[in-house]
């Protein structure tokens, strides 16, 4: 091979040279391409799960589902806390929601690690409420100045309802049909006048 | 053009200051001379604030990123329909929106409403142009001016958060604000009449379109915002009772119960009082449901950013709170009633326990959503108020508010007797019964959800009973077809049978909510060709079977697909697609958390719901949620309906309102009584 360099600094290959070092990049790259191990297929539904070309477009990564996920115990006590990352959502919605929240699946391994230890549900909400105060419940506990909470407006409802009932018996009472001055008796009227009445004031009412 | 659009708003303020004022002066001294000023102050700033809101919008498609509101909330790859919409999708345009549309719907009302009303006007142009002149203030002095400039210029923004970029986002927001907006006008209304002292029933009448438009405006926002909620946040659910959602709940809860308190007025001239605080009280719940929106006093997942906007808002209510109800005591001597109640078993009785409902809802509502602030300043510990405690709270409310909607339109006006409760109550109550009993027989022991639907079934008997009693009348006295009789009977009192088709629409609603008491739902991981099961309440099984995920580039996100194959009892039903979204600005950098597009297949029994969680390990194997959520097609279909009653009873023409109002009924049928 003869390379020779110019007096100008450029580098002048010979046809020769350059052919032969084309053959052998091209020799090169095709061993070397042959040397990779072949990718999992990734067509759909012929094997196993292949890579994804860019797993950061999915979102984070997730670990498989377990039965625990899955366990209407652990479900129904998680619907019952209160996901501490801002959401406005109970920790179970969170987890199976919001899939780039971090808290609620690590509130999700505790409520299980509990539930493990052999805590009954009861137990781990008290637990919970414990480590965080009652805050952490979806709804506030029955009890002091929550109860206020619960029943204050069903009481002004019904209190209302019974202070409504007084007035307007009183208001009917004054209105009754003796204390309203005798109108003048109803002329009798046939059948079929009564209907077109009763359709006139069908057609008219509101 | 920001120049040209903080001059508009400069302009609009200051002619907003103008018009209040000589409004309430002209009106107050009877100068006709102010009150065509004042009238002509609120077209000028509806004038002003249009430029304003065409120099945003210019700012937007321009790309002008120099402007902080664009750069927040655009960018260059955005589509056409979402950088329009960004118009109001963050807090300083979406106050710039407001003020625009409500100068708008006050120079239309100023324009529209009949010369006979002339004495209320000035005062209608003053508070119109005093409530949009506050949000203008609060644009310029509360540090929401969405002209400001930043001091250097992007290559490119931030881009509108994926979860807004939906269609259901476009308009449910619009939606949502025209109903808050307009009710400005009944509220400017009832403050006129109150300060010229004419408060007979025709005012009223001024409004009752206006009343409506917002009611129907309000319907439709909330409705769009559950299925927005459903199709775009991925919880599998449309109504969380997050604190925004209450707010909006609030004044269309008082609205409907004006719109139903309003008859016995225009029947009876009774409920004065009552009608009016309804009305200031949906205005200022309107004002409030900005406030919680807009402060970040209460958290929710659905609120601006948290500003001192809120400061404002707060004053506002505050103040304008107190100046209506102190108003309102001082007129309450010319509020006396002109005529009473003559039984507890009338019409009017039965609205007014309806209306009693609706505000005992509406104030458990407003009750749990101020909760945790009540109870941080009482016992000094912050508590979550969530679904369950709605739920409880609520749900049996809402259940005798049902009962009474079947109820009412059963009852005679005035006085009902005892043979006519029993011709009235036989057909519905069996209806009911009935319901009742095929849903026991079918298995069914949810008990609210079994009372919602035979609820439903005798609320149902009450309206086909209205329509067919009124088609066979027409039929008997005019001779016409069954099919023509309904529909003349629709046209000629659409107050009466559209406020039927609303009921129907509330109907379908309710046995839709009760359909959630049977949603299931898994979650799984799946590799490609891994199947996996859900039972659906109608006793079917669903096998889901994983086919792939596949990643491609679309317009202004990357996305990652999982497709999977449906099949029912063994029978294929096609593909559903679900996704992954890592939206991007022009540049190609990430803008925003990855966000969820949910695949749905939906028909009248049951919705399947496919959320993709994500992948395990980079790889294929993905984590699926599926949920069968039965019924929820008919919460759609509901909204419509109650959308299409709206639109019959808001429709001009029909039998003319005035004689209808005065039409009372002075005429009892003979034998009616034994």
């Amino acid at each position: 091979m003869t390379v020779t360099r110019r007096h100008d600094g450029e580098v002048h290959l010979s046809r020769r040279a350059f052919l032969t070092l084309g053959a052998g990049s091209f020799l090169t790259v095709v061993a070397s391409w042959r040397r990779v191990p072949q990718q999992p297929d990734s067509l759909p539904g012929t094997g196993p799960a292949g890579r994804l070309w860019d797993p950061s477009r999915a979102g984070r990564p997730l670990e498989p589902v377990t039965a625990a996920d899955n366990d209407a115990v652990i479900q129904a006590i998680e619907k019952q806390l209160h996901c501490t990352c801002g959401c406005n959502l109970d920790v179970y919605t969170c987890r199976t929601t919001d899939f780039t929240c971090t808290v609620s699946p690590a509130m999700h391994q505790h409520v299980v690690g509990l539930a493990e230890q052999g805590m009954t549900g009861q137990q781990i909400v008290d637990q919970f409420v414990r480590e965080h105060g009652v805050a952490i419940l979806m709804a506030p506990p029955k009890r002091g100045f929550n109860l206020a909470g619960y029943f204050v407006p069903s009481v002004l409802i019904v209190a209302a309802g019974v202070v409504l009932t007084l007035v307007l018996r009183r208001w009917a009472r004054t209105m009754a049909p003796d204390a309203v001055p005798a109108r003048p008796p109803a002329a009798a009227a046939t059948p079929e006048e009564l209907e077109r009445l009763r359709g006139e004031l069908d057609r008219l009412s509101v | 053009m920001t120049l040209l659009g903080n001059l508009a708003l400069w302009l609009a303020l200051l002619v907003g200051i103008w018009g209040a004022l000589a409004g309430f002066v002209g009106g107050r001294a009877g100068r006709p001379d102010l009150a065509r000023s004042a009238r002509h102050a609120v077209f000028a700033m509806c004038g002003a604030l249009l430029v304003a809101v065409v120099s945003l919008e210019w700012a937007l498609f321009q790309h002008d990123f120099n402007v902080e509101y664009v750069a927040a909330y655009t960018s260059r790859n955005l589509p056409v329909f979402y950088t329009w919409s960004a118009l109001y999708a963050g807090q300083k345009g979406s106050l710039l929106f407001w003020a625009t549309v409500l100068s708008l719907f006050g120079s239309l009302a100023l324009v529209l409403t009949p010369r006979h009303h002339r004495e209320l006007l000035p005062y209608v142009a003053g508070v119109v142009a005093l409530v949009a002149a506050f949000f203008v203030s609060v644009m310029l002095f509360g540090g929401a001016n969405p002209f400001q400039r930043l001091p250097y210029t992007p290559l490119d923004g931030n881009g509108l958060n994926p979860q807004l970029q939906n269609p259901g986002m476009v308009f449910h927001p619009p939606m949502l604000y025209l109903g808050y907006i307009s009710i400005t006008i009944p509220f400017a209304f009832a403050i006129a009449a109150l300060l010229s002292k004419r408060l007979d029933t025709d005012w009223l009448v001024a409004i009752r379109k206006w009343t409506l438009l917002s009611w129907l405006f309000l319907s439709i926002g909330i409705c769009l915002g559950m299925w927005w909620a459903y199709v775009e946040l991925g919880w599998g659910g449309y109504w969380a009772w997050d604190p925004v959602e209450n707010a909006s709940l609030l004044p269309w809860l008082t609205m409907t119960a004006f719109l139903h308190s309003v008859m016995i007025q225009e029947k009876r001239g009774m409920l004065k009082k009552w009608n009016l605080a309804l009305i200031i009280g949906s205005w200022l719940l309107s004002i409030f449901g900005t406030f919680i929106t807009r402060s970040g006093v209460i958290s929710s997942v659905h609120s601006f950013t948290q500003s001192s906007v809120g400061y404002f808002f707060l004053a506002f209510l505050i103040v304008t709170g107190t100046a209506s109800f102190a108003l309102y005591t001082s007129r309450l001597p010319l509020l006396t009633a002109e005529a009473r109640l003559e039984s507890m078993v009338s019409r009017e009785a039965s609205f007014l326990f309806n209306n009693l409902l609706f505000i005992g809802i509406a104030f458990s509502v407003l009750w749990g959503t101020l909760f945790p602030i009540l109870s941080e300043l009482v016992q000094g510990t912050k508590v979550t108020v969530g679904p369950p405690f709605f739920n409880q709270v609520n749900i049996p409310l809402g259940l005798a508010l049902l009962a009474l909607t079947g109820i009412g339109p059963l009852i005679a006006w005035r006085r009902a007797s005892v043979p006519n409760l029993q011709r009235q109550f036989a057909v519905p109550a069996t209806a009911g019964l009935f319901t009742a009993l095929i849903l026991l027989v079918a298995g069914m022991r949810d008990f609210y959800a079994l009372m919602a639907i035979s609820l439903g079934g005798f609320v149902m008997g009450t309206v086909v009973q209205e329509f067919a009693r009124g088609a066979r009348a027409r039929h008997r006295q005019y001779g016409e077809g069954y099919a023509l009789a309904l529909g003349r009977l629709l046209a000629r009192n659409r107050r009466r049978y559209g406020g039927y088709v609303v009921h129907t629409g509330i109907v379908i609603l309710f046995v839709a909510f009760a359909g959630m008491a049977f949603k299931t739902e898994t979650e799984a991981s799946l590799r490609p060709g891994e199947s996996a099961s859900i039972k659906s309440p109608y006793g079917w099984t669903y096998r889901l079977t994983h086919l792939g995920i596949s990643q491609y580039d679309a317009l202004n996100r990357q996305v990652t697909a999982a497709t999977l194959e449906v099949s029912r009892d063994g029978k294929r039903l096609g593909v559903l697609t679900t996704e992954k979204r890592q939206h991007v600005d022009a540049l190609g950098r990430p803008t925003f958390q990855p966000s969820t597009e949910v695949g749905i297949r939906s028909d009248l029994r049951e919705d399947l719901y496919i959320v993709l969680g994500g992948v395990v390990n980079g790889t294929e194997q993905a984590v699926f949620r599926f949920t069968i959520n039965p019924l929820v097609w008919w919460v759609w279909y509901g909204g419509m309906i109650i959308a299409l009653g709206g639109l019959i009873v808001m429709w001009p023409g029909g039998a003319p309102a005035a004689k209808r109002a005065q039409a009372g009924y002075s005429v009892r049928l003979v034998g009616e009584d034994r």
